[in-house]
């Protein structure tokens, strides 16, 4: 079972590897450099600044993006080329495809995001000519935009499941957008009342609540990130993985492929 | 058949722990992070740059400042905070979004000037702000009003109250009460109907709830000063009368020749104390009151959403 | 034991977004394979051939039935182990080489990795690829990649073969060696069960075969009983350009082809009849019995079919 689980996840990196994923890299490497080398002529003070929260929203922006583009495809596009077919048709279970995908998929994001660490750290170089301790903080950064990446590519798996490509990645980044903005939706949940009360705090318990993930800001800024945060975040992220994984799940287990 | 049963009813199971789990953490998380949507006023509380950032969504966005700035005003307020350092530039972030959201026009107008607990205590910032509103909107007569109502609440600033209040009577449908205020400046200025009035004419021109028990709250301390001030002066005229201070409320009721007692605005008793000094009974509903309180007793404005 | 037993499995979808229709893609089905064998599944496009496989693949769920595979619940999960498909028009994943994707399958069919490489080179040698090292499958020809299908199906030395359309996209050569594949795969023991709309390669390959039309079966049996004489007729033919009356008057079918004459008549007639031609003097240069053709068998099965459906409605 393992085995097979991890068979589906090397194969799906691989498609998504030949399938140029990773030329995005190269995009995002001349936005970076760009900036880094622009930036230096503007300001000696913020330049850092500007690299850091460029550097981080991008590594964020092109991951959601890519994980959506490809979770997407994983599972209605297998259905629909029926390249499942041949899948299935051997002893691997349902479940087990489902969750060597999601492994897949992540692995190449995690991947991605090194290069791009890489990259973000180079042009910090090439603004500051040195690393302060305070740098250590945007790995801290880079960890939880790869915990908004586990949380987009379960929920990309799930709608994947059931849903066309099409609709699955408006589904996909329409929650990604609410999710951003998650802390007012219970915000304005407590404002309410009634019934709309009750619908709207459901709704914002439900949504992922990717600002908590988003701390480019206070990294900028080297504030400090509590250690039980960073505990909590990764609690809720396997946990809401678990459940979009979990959907995903049930709903293919009983999908009649066309 | 069997397998996908099995697999349905684990994966079913997983997926309502994990559901509940995260809904939990979440919860927990809030608690900690109840600042958090405000961080970022704090790093980029430029409205200019926020603008820009918005990518042409700005009214959306003006709406969730909206949101943020009522919510930490309340949760603050409900908290006993001292301070309200973030309401000024979510109010102008908001306004610098959509400066046609007057909602907050009125709400800086309540809550920006007065001083802490009770406000923010910036009424500089808020004139600056009404001024804003104004320039943005210039056929509106309720910004003028708030104008007004600044310089006359907060900055006891008379003659620039007239000012104002005169300014929005020219505006073309302003409401009458611009007019009677402008007038009422100039030689009503400090008594207690003139406050009324305003106070009143803030509550019945929003619907937005902070705002109006603000004012309803603000109505009863006069109401309570006014009883207060009478009452007080009824014991003088019966010590000059008898020569002595009255045994109790009812003998001095009685020699008004007044029947029943007198009862503040939260239907308590006043209280004739053993001194001659008139009390009210719960001084901690009436915040804004600025007489009837025991020697010592300081007011702490609190907004109280479950009395009437 | 039985390669494959159907019991009674039956599809129907519910079509429709708003108000849902009951569909019927298959009625209950009750068919049995037995091991060693080359079993035909025939019928017509839209038939329910491909929706029998998909719900013996475990790809959907039947409405009703049930089937065993190789003595086991169709639905157990190790009985894939021993069995392989190829679907219709297959398509893979387009960036990996062939090797690449037949490892994959190896890996997921649960070969040993021991034995897997050895094993991938072997069935590409079967099936007729070589010199494909590091090409990717999007720059496969269609009939490339059926051959692809076909290898992916035996890669695993399964039991039982499942074949959907096999001969889709093939020149007749490649036709050939298909048909000559499944051959060599009854000789090795295993059972082919193939699903197909021609009906010559059927007829040449099968022992046993199934006639499916409209969801129903509409006939079933092996290939000699079906194509045998089922009129009873012969087919007499002679030299000459001459028709005896003696003939004719036996109530014969006659035709003169060159300098031939060939004649249909009764079998029970054929004594009659070669006296007659001995009478005339006649040389008798042939005498056969006449056989059904499948098709004959198959497009009387669905006429058949269509008539007692048109009196139904």
């Amino acid at each position: 079972m393992n085995s097979r689980i991890a068979f589906i996840a090397s194969n799906t990196f691989r498609e998504a590897v030949r399938d140029r994923v990773l030329y995005n890299l190269i995009g995002f490497a001349l936005i970076l450099s760009a900036a880094a080398i622009l930036v230096g002529q503007i300001s000696i003070e913020i330049e850092k600044l500007v690299v850091i929260n460029l550097g981080l929203t991008a590594v964020s922006l092109f991951g959601i993006v890519i994980a959506i583009f490809i979770g997407i495809g994983l599972v209605s596009k297998e259905i629909e080329k029926r390249t499942l077919y041949t899948v299935l048709s051997r002893p691997v279970r349902r479940w087990e495809f489902i969750v060597g995908k999601f492994f897949g998929l992540t692995g190449t994001l995690v991947v991605n995001t090194f290069f791009m660490a890489i990259g973000v750290f180079a042009a910090l170089f090439y603004v500051s000519h040195r690393f302060v301790p305070a740098d250590a903080l945007i790995f801290i950064a880079l960890y939880f935009i790869i915990l908004e990446f586990v949380i987009i590519c379960a929920l990309a798996l799930l709608f994947s499941s059931f849903s066309t490509p099409l609709l699955s990645a408006v589904f996909a980044f329409s929650i990604f957008v609410i999710g951003s903005f998650a802390d007012d939706l219970r915000g304005f949940a407590a404002m309410t009342h009634g019934f709309t009360r009750w619908l709207a705090t459901g709704a914002a318990y439900l949504v992922p609540n990717f600002s908590a993930f988003n701390i480019v800001s206070s990294v900028a800024h080297e504030q400090p990130v509590a250690p039980h945060l960073i505990l909590q975040n990764s609690l809720y992220a396997l946990f809401y993985a678990a459940t979009a994984l979990s959907g995903a799940v049930i709903i293919f287990e009983y999908r009649n492929l066309k | 058949m069997k397998q996908r049963r099995q697999v349905s009813i684990i994966a079913g199971a997983c997926l309502m722990v994990s559901l509940a789990a995260s809904a939990l953490l979440l919860h927990h998380l809030d608690q900690v992070r109840a600042q958090a949507t405000l961080e970022e006023v704090l790093y980029i509380n430029s409205p200019k740059v926020l603008k820009r950032l918005s990518l042409g969504y700005e009214g959306l966005l003006a709406d969730i400042y909206w949101t943020r700035a009522v919510q930490y005003f309340g949760g603050r307020h409900h908290n006993d905070a001292r301070s309200y350092g973030l309401l000024a530039p979510l109010l102008e972030i908001t306004t610098a979004l959509d400066p046609h959201l007057i909602v907050a026009y009125h709400f800086g107008a309540s809550f920006l000037a007065p001083a802490p607990p009770g406000g923010a205590g910036e009424p500089d910032r808020a004139i600056q702000l009404m001024e804003y509103g104004i320039r943005n909107n210039p056929d509106d007569w309720k910004l003028y009003y708030d104008l007004g109502f600044v310089y006359y609440m907060n900055l006891k600033d008379y003659p620039k109250a007239a000012g104002a209040f005169a300014r929005g009577a020219k505006v073309p449908n302003a409401h009458p009460i611009l007019g009677v205020l402008a007038a009422q400046m100039a030689e009503h200025a400090g008594e207690y109907e003139t406050a009324r009035m305003l106070w009143t004419a803030t509550y019945q021109n929003t619907q937005d709830r902070q705002i109006r028990q603000n004012a309803i709250e603000h109505l009863r301390g006069l109401r309570v000063d006014e009883d207060v001030t009478q009452l007080q002066k009824a014991v003088t005229r019966f010590g000059e009368r008898t020569g002595r201070l009255p045994a109790s409320m009812p003998e001095l009721m009685a020699a008004e020749g007044l029947r029943g007692m007198p009862l503040d605005p939260m239907r308590h008793p006043y209280k004739l104390m053993p001194d001659g000094r008139i009390e009210v009974s719960d001084p901690d509903y009436l915040p804004f009151a600025t007489k009837g309180f025991p020697p010592g007793y300081k007011p702490q404005p609190k907004f109280h959403y479950d009395e009437k | 034991m039985s390669a494959i037993e159907i019991l009674g499995l039956e599809k129907t979808y519910q079509v429709g977004f708003w108000r849902k229709r009951p569909k019927v893609a298959l009625r209950p089905l009750h068919l049995t394979v037995e091991e060693g064998e080359i079993f035909g599944f025939l019928g017509p496009n839209g038939a329910g051939k491909t929706t029998t496989l998909k719900l013996l693949m475990g790809l959907a769920f039947p409405t009703g039935g049930s089937a065993r595979i190789l003595g086991r619940d169709w639905t157990d999960p190790e009985v894939k182990a021993q069995i392989g498909f190829l679907p219709e028009q297959p398509y893979f994943y387009d960036h990996l080489t062939a090797h690449e994707l037949l490892n994959y399958y190896a890996q997921l069919s649960g070969v040993p990795a021991k034995e897997r490489s050895q094993r991938v080179q072997a069935t590409l040698q079967k099936v007729g690829l070589t010199d494909i090292k590091g090409v990717q499958l999007r720059k496969f020809s269609k009939g490339m990649l059926q051959r692809i299908g076909i290898a992916q199906a035996i890669l695993h030395d399964p039991k039982l073969v499942f074949f959907d359309e096999p001969m889709s996209g093939l020149d007749p050569m490649g036709r050939r060696e298909v048909r000559d594949l499944m051959e060599q795969l009854k000789q090795e023991g295993k059972t082919v069960f193939f699903s197909t709309h021609i009906l010559s390669d059927a007829e040449a390959l099968c022992d046993h075969v199934a006639i499916i039309h409209k969801g129903e079966l509409r006939g079933l049996g092996a290939i000699e009983d079906l194509t045998s004489s089922v009129q009873g007729k012969i087919e007499l033919i002679w030299q000459g350009t001459h028709v005896p009356a003696s003939i004719k008057a036996l109530g014969a079918e006659c035709h003169v082809s060159g300098e031939m004459v060939r004649a249909v008549l009764d079998e029970a007639k054929q004594d009659a009849a070669i006296d007659a031609l001995r009478r005339e003097h006649l040389r008798l240069i042939a005498l056969t019995p006449v056989r059904t053709s499948l098709e004959t068998y198959f497009m009387e099965k669905l006429r058949r079919a269509e008539t007692t459906a048109g009196k139904a409605s």
